[in-house]
């Protein structure tokens, strides 16, 4: 029993015009729905570079990255958009606008071009609002709302595309410890209640190891590790990863990680 | 209701601009007189399609752009079709056409100079992508060249060459006949039914250009589409009625007010408002200074920016 296979990347490579050296070499990841995979690494490591690959906005210099099956580039952006749904890192927010309106925005790859909103794209939206909790916030204007409530309408928008994978691009990081760890919760139980699968690139080294069924270590565009949190977080790995020293404990059968003073010279 | 409200702020606009003028024409004669059907109803039909295709090329633009300032003269449209038009009055080029024709043709390089600088990339893998920064750079720089050689022309050409060209970059819409509106009209849904059918996409677009990307649109198409229909539509509205500002700016922030950012509701709207007030504007300028005749560009910039600045205020308070 295989698990439908979602995003698969084999071996992929990028590199930037006039840069050095690759940005990305020889990584593969596959995520299957009902996967949570989250990408981690310092920064400049590759992480959103993978992820734009992974969603058809990069082409692969050496290597494949497919979705269902097809090269991600090859995707009709319309089509993939119902396939992936994506919370970015930055969005803007020029004109003043609601909470439902905004979340609405997730049904454009589903309406046609003249058409009106239809029944299914309302019931939709409410769903969607109703699986982040959110639905209270719905007629509030988008620049009211905090950080966290913020963050819970935007992936209630990636959810009203009705996605088979979620992907997440360091979707808490200005966020207080609550909304970080209910953003984290709820993609957990939409993961597991709904079948979707999920990718989240973070820098949270502990989130990544409670929340994971999959982590993947990537350091200077190639992948240190991956696998199982525990296999892949361990004190050798990480410390040579992020270059600093750290201790790693057990915690509800998950590796914790905690950063340890400079020793003194 | 707000549609209505609309709809009938139109019809008034419309019936104002045939019952008066300079001219009394007796109510009995409204439907007999040459004055009123040769004259005022091409002229107000006129002026309502030109100010509404402003309003919906401003209300684009300001998506496409993801700048509220953006209006459909930003991007040096202004500056070719006046430097065609200087360049015609100097020249003396005759007939009804020449001057609309110039500042069509003048528009139109301005247009096609700005769109290329605005093309960035493309050198390598990935096709070149219309950049809105740059575009709005190329825009002023292609301006501000046009306007330079303009004002060239301008300062060694004689009083009334002078006179003229100054009126013209004002706007006005005493060209209008039955003819012009009928080039007009052929002329105008094609690039208006290009923007009505970008309404959802622009709605994606306001959120950038990669979250755009990731909610399915094809922004790469969307941005040319979008530049050169609202363009294309400036262009012939700035070659009938000279250059008229405040319309395409304010009349999108008025709508968006009221029918909020949808642009399926917000560029409709846009027409018939931005149709509406100019032909209002319109009839104030004949109006106003009777037996002269006030640029119209004088009414709106008159009306427009203490009730611009009054928005301002409103929205930086909130």
């Amino acid at each position: 029993m295989d698990r439908d296979l979602i995003l698969a990347l084999r071996n992929v490579s990028a590199r930037y015009p006039g840069a050095a050296g690759d940005a990305l070499s020889g990584v593969s990841l596959d995520v299957r729905a009902g996967d949570l995979l989250a990408i981690l690494g310092p920064n400049g490591s590759g992480k959103t570079t993978l992820v734009r690959m992974a969603l058809g906005l990069l082409v692969p210099a050496t290597g494949t990255a497919e979705v269902l099956g097809r090269p991600a580039t090859a995707w009709p952006r319309r089509d993939l958009a119902r396939v992936v749904g994506v919370v970015s890192q930055r969005e803007e927010n020029l004109f003043p606008q609601r909470v439902r309106e905004s979340v609405l925005l997730g049904r454009y790859p589903h309406l046609s071009v003249w058409g009106g909103e239809r029944a299914e794209d309302h019931l939709a939206v409410a769903r969607a609002l109703e699986r982040c909790d959110v639905t209270a916030l719905a007629d509030r204007w988008i620049r009211t709302l905090s950080g966290g409530e913020y963050q819970r309408v935007r992936l209630a928008r990636a959810l009203a595309q009705e996605p088979r994978v979620l992907v997440l691009d360091e979707p808490t990081a200005s966020l207080d410890l609550r909304h970080e760890m209910e953003l984290f919760e709820l993609v957990r139980d939409l993961v597991d209640a709904h079948g979707l699968a999920a990718v989240v690139v973070t820098h949270h080294v502990n989130l990544a190891a409670r929340f994971a069924d999959q982590v993947l270590l990537l350091d200077d565009g190639r992948s240190a590790a991956s696998g199982p949190p525990t296999d892949v977080l361990t004190r050798a790995t990480v410390e040579r990863v992020f270059a600093w020293p750290v201790a790693i404990e057990p915690f509800d059968g998950r590796p914790q990680m905690i950063p340890l003073r400079k020793p003194s010279p | 209701m707000r549609w209505l409200g609309l709809a009938g702020l139109s019809v008034v606009a419309l019936t104002l601009a045939v019952v008066l003028g300079p001219a009394h024409v007796a109510w009995a004669d409204l439907g007999r007189s040459p004055i009123v059907r040769e004259l005022r109803i091409p002229r107000a039909l006129l002026g309502f399609v030109v100010g509404g295709s402003l309003a919906v090329s401003g209300a684009s633009l300001q998506a496409l752009m993801r700048n509220p300032l953006a209006d459909p003269f930003l991007l040096g449209l202004s500056g070719g079709a006046g430097l065609g038009a200087v360049a015609a009055i100097a020249l003396h080029l005759g007939g009804p056409w020449a001057l609309p024709l110039a500042a069509f043709v003048g528009a139109l390089v301005a247009l096609a100079l700005v769109f290329r600088l605005g093309l960035v990339g493309g050198g390598g893998g990935g096709g070149a992508e219309l950049d809105p920064r740059v575009l709005l750079l190329g825009g002023v720089a292609v301006g501000a060249f046009a306007g330079a050689v303009m004002t060239a022309i301008i300062s060694v050409s004689e009083a009334a060459q002078l006179r003229n060209a100054f009126l013209w970059l004002w706007g006005g819409l005493s060209g209008a006949s039955w003819y012009t509106l009928l080039v007009l009209c052929l002329y105008v849904p094609v690039p208006l039914l290009v923007l009505l059918a970008a309404a959802r996409p622009l709605d994606v677009l306001a959120l950038g250009e990669e979250p755009a990307r990731y909610l399915g649109a094809d922004v790469t198409a969307l941005k040319r589409r979008v530049y050169l229909a609202a363009s294309l539509l400036t262009a012939a509205a700035v070659a009938v009625s000279g250059v008229i500002g405040f319309v395409g700016l304010m009349v999108p922030h008025l709508c968006r007010g009221v029918w909020g950012q949808q642009h399926r509701a917000l560029l409709p709207a846009s027409f018939l408002g931005g149709g509406a007030l100019l032909v209002l504007a319109d009839t104030a300028a004949r109006v106003a200074v009777a037996p002269r005749e006030l640029p119209v560009g004088i009414v709106t910039a008159l009306i427009g920016v203490p009730l611009f600045a009054l928005l301002l205020r409103r929205w930086t308070a909130t």
